[in-house]
C-alpha cells in the first residue's frame, strides 16, 4: 500500500464502478488501482454505501414467491461454490491483474510492437480493451493521440510526459485532446496497465500499416 | 418540554462525533464511546449480529429474518435494473445464499449489512445480466477481525444512517439521478434519453448531489 500516489481516480469512475456500469476493462483498472491506493479504496467504499442506501429504500411490498426461503436453504445445503484463489505473487501485479494474466510478471505473454515496446492484451469484454505495456528504461513512446478515453496506470518503474511524472499506482487519464510523448524513467523498465473505450473493431477494419502507433 | 430538552442533550455527543468525521469511512474515531441508547433510532445494528450468528452458529432463524428484510429489496432492485421478475427472484435467492456462505468475510467496520448485500447483488447482476467478470480489489491483510471494535462498528452504522438521511434530503431531481445510476446498466447517455435531459445537465446534477452529500457528512 503506497501513500505516494498523486494521480487518483475520478468520482465519475468510482461511482460507476460501485454502480457496476463500467465495461470490464475499466472495472479491471479500478480494481487494480484500489488494490494499491487506500485513499481511493475508502472513497470507493463510500460509493458502495450509497448503493446500500438505494437498496434499503426499495419497496419490499412486491415480496418473494412462496417457498423462496426453503428454496434458498436447499441451495445453501448444496455447499458454497469453490472460489478459485488468485495466483500467488506480491511483487508487481496486484491480485485482480494476476487473475487475468494467470500469474505475476513472469507469466505475461508479451508481443513486441516495435522499438523495444511490448504489449499483452488481456481478455475482457469487447466494449473496451485492456492491455499491459512494457516500455524499456529511458525509451520514449512516439507522440500519439487517443480515441475515446484512455487510462494508463504505472505498475513498475515510472514515466514522464507533457502533463506530469507518473509512478507506481498513478493513473493518467487521457482523452482525445491529449497528444503526448511518454518517456520511461532511465532507472527501470516501465510496465503499465492501459485501458481504452475506443472500439476494437476500428483497428480491425484497417490494414495493419495504417493503424496508428500502439493501437490494438 | 423537559423531555424534549433531555432528548436534545442526549443526542448531542453523537451529532458532534459524526460531524468530525469525513464523508468516507474512517476506522478510528476520537471521543467517548457511543451512547448505546442511540441503538433505538433506526440504525439497525442488529443486522450485524444476525450475520455473526450465521457465521458462528449457522443460525437459520437469523437468516430467515435477514431474508425477509433483504430478499424482496434485492428483487425490486434487480427488476429496476432491467431484470425480468423470474430472474430477479432467482438472483435474489442466490444473493442470499452467497450472504450465508460468505458471512465470515463480512467486516462490520467497513460496511453495513445493507451495503454488503448491495455489493453482492450488484456483482450478481454484472455476472448474470451482463455476463461479465467483475474484478475486485485485492483483499486487505487477513480479512475481518474475529472481534471488531464495537465503537468502530457503531460509528460506521451512524455514518451510513447519516448518509441515508442526506440522500433523502437531496432535491428530488438529484436524488432520482443518483438512484438511476445505481440501477446499473444505465449509462449517462441512456439516462439522458430516458429523462430527456442533456448529458451535461445529468453530469452536473450528479456532481451537485455528491457535493451536497459531502457537505452533509462534514
Amino acid at each position: 500500500m503506497s501513500n505516494k500516489i498523486k494521480h487518483h481516480l475520478t468520482d465519475d469512475l468510482l461511482m460507476a464502478y460501485a454502480a457496476g456500469s463500467l465495461p470490464e476493462a475499466f472495472d479491471l483498472m479500478v480494481a487494480t488501482h484500489l488494490s494499491l491506493c487506500d485513499h481511493c479504496r475508502a472513497r470507493a467504499e463510500s460509493f458502495d454505501a450509497i448503493g446500500g442506501c438505494v437498496l434499503q429504500d426499495q419497496e419490499a411490498s412486491a415480496g418473494m414467491s412462496d417457498g423462496s426461503l426453503a428454496a434458498t436453504m436447499a441451495m445453501i445445503a448444496k455447499g458454497a461454490p469453490i472460489a478459485k484463489p488468485s495466483p500467488p505473487g506480491c511483487s508487481v501485479l496486484p491480485a485482480p491483474l494476476r487473475d487475468y494474466v494467470g500469474g505475476d510478471v513472469n507469466a505475461i505473454r508479451w508481443r513486441s510492437i516495435g522499438m523495444g515496446v511490448k504489449q499483452a492484451i488481456l481478455p475482457t469484454t469487447r466494449d473496451a480493451s485492456a492491455r499491459l505495456l512494457f516500455i524499456p528504461a529511458g525509451a520514449a513512446v512516439p507522440d500519439h493521440s487517443h480515441h475515446g478515453t484512455e487510462l494508463t496506470m504505472v505498475l513498475q518503474g515510472a514515466f514522464s510526459d507533457e502533463v506530469d511524472h507518473f509512478a507506481r499506482g498513478d493513473v493518467e487519464i487521457a482523452d482525445e485532446d491529449l497528444h503526448h510523448t511518454p518517456t520511461a524513467d532511465i532507472t527501470e523498465d516501465c510496465i503499465c496497465l492501459a485501458v481504452t473505450d475506443a472500439p476494437l473493431k476500428f483497428s480491425k477494419l484497417m490494414p495493419r500499416l495504417f493503424q496508428p502507433f500502439l493501437r490494438i | 418540554m423537559f423531555t424534549e430538552i433531555d432528548t436534545v442533550t442526549l443526542d448531542e455527543p453523537a451529532t458532534e462525533r459524526s460531524s468530525t468525521k469525513p464523508w468516507r469511512a474512517k476506522r478510528r474515531i476520537r471521543g467517548k464511546p457511543v451512547n448505546r441508547a442511540d441503538d433505538s433510532c433506526d440504525t439497525k445494528t442488529e443486522w450485524v449480529s444476525h450475520v455473526s450468528r450465521i457465521r458462528d452458529a449457522q443460525d437459520q432463524a437469523a437468516f430467515a429474518e435477514l431474508f425477509q428484510h433483504f430478499a424482496p429489496r434485492i428483487k425490486a432492485f434487480l427488476i429496476k435494473s432491467g431484470s425480468d421478475v423470474t430472474l430477479a427472484e432467482e438472483c435474489a435467492q442466490e444473493v442470499m445464499a452467497t450472504l450465508w456462505h460468505k458471512a465470515h468475510l463480512f467486516d462490520p467496520t467497513r460496511a453495513t449489512v445493507a451495503t454488503w448485500v448491495f455489493t453482492i447483488a450488484r456483482n450478481k447482476r454484472i455476472d448474470v445480466l451482463r455476463k461479465q467478470r467483475r474484478p475486485e480489489p485485492e483483499e486487505l491483510g487477513w480479512g475481518p477481525k474475529a472481534e471488531p471494535e464495537q465503537d468502530d462498528v457503531l460509528a460506521l452504522q451512524q455514518e451510513t444512517a447519516q448518509l441515508r438521511d442526506a440522500l433523502t434530503a437531496l432535491p428530488e431531481a438529484q436524488r432520482q439521478l443518483i438512484e438511476k445510476a445505481y440501477f446499473g446498466d444505465l449509462s449517462h447517455r441512456e439516462i439522458a434519453s430516458q429523462t430527456g435531459l442533456p448529458l451535461g445537465t445529468i453530469k452536473s446534477r450528479i456532481r451537485l448531489a455528491l457535493d451536497r452529500l459531502r457537505h452533509a457528512m462534514n
